[in-house]
């Protein structure tokens, strides 16, 4: 399974904190996760498709075309407002 | 040292800690605060969320890339989370060095790239309900300027 994880306004639109997603041929891509969730429903494609939305693979920020594994923890989240 | 806490610190304790090494004769601090406007919007408190894991991470990550950069001794990082009311410290820098160049430099390279690097969001309130931060332009290109020196 992958463990997905949602921060700020993508959790809050999504209202969900995390959810797993069992990996296939679809999701081993960020940009393929990213697609699997967006079938969910039009809300969750239209959470996704936003540009600016940024990914975490194992806690580090990546690129869309990242390789994903099983058992891998994946983050979705905005732009970053600290500080 | 990076910390990531729900309690407030104290400048004057934080100051004693890093500067007892006779060797530095530079100490260079920054806080960061609550303040009450932003985008000309009224704001009465803040929630500061973040990414447990990647957090210290990420901060460890901008300190490692600060020694590259300059002879310091010296580095705390502590980032408030959870709620925070107008006027209340979220952040605070401070760094440690022989000269004052190198701690000054540091000093304002480590929150540019902690404002845009580290996994935080502010959630802000007002009287008219609580939205989101949006990240700014500004402390992108504050940060991207460290890329070309």
């Amino acid at each position: 399974m992958i463990n997905v994880l949602f921060f700020a306004q993508v959790r809050e639109l999504l209202g969900t904190a995390s959810i797993k997603v069992a990996a296939d041929e679809n999701t081993q891509t960020a940009e393929g996760l990213r697609a699997t969730l967006a079938a969910t429903d039009d809300k969750w494609a239209k959470i996704m498709a936003s540009d600016k939305l940024l990914v975490a693979v194992n806690q580090t920020i990546s690129q869309w075309d990242t390789a994903i594994e099983d058992g891998d923890e994946v983050a979705f989240f905005p732009p970053v407002t600290g500080g | 040292m990076i910390r990531v806490q729900t309690a407030d610190f104290s400048v004057p304790e934080e100051y004693q800690l890093i500067s007892q090494d006779n060797g530095d004769g530079a100490v260079v601090t920054f806080v960061g605060k609550v303040r009450d406007f932003n985008d000309g919007s009224a704001v009465t408190d803040l929630t500061l969320e973040h990414y447990p894991g990647m957090t210290e991470a990420v901060l460890h990550q901008i300190e490692a890339e600060a020694r590259e950069r300059w002879p310091l001794n010296q580095v705390t990082i502590i980032h408030r989370v959870g709620r925070m009311a107008l006027g209340e410290q979220i952040v605070f820098i401070g760094v440690t060095s022989a000269h004052r160049k190198a701690a000054f430099a540091a000093c304002e390279f480590l929150i540019d790239f902690l404002k845009t690097k580290a996994p935080f969001w502010k959630l802000e309130a007002g009287k008219e309900g609580a939205s989101w931060v949006e990240a700014r332009d500004s402390d992108e290109q504050a940060a991207n300027v460290w890329h070309k020196k």
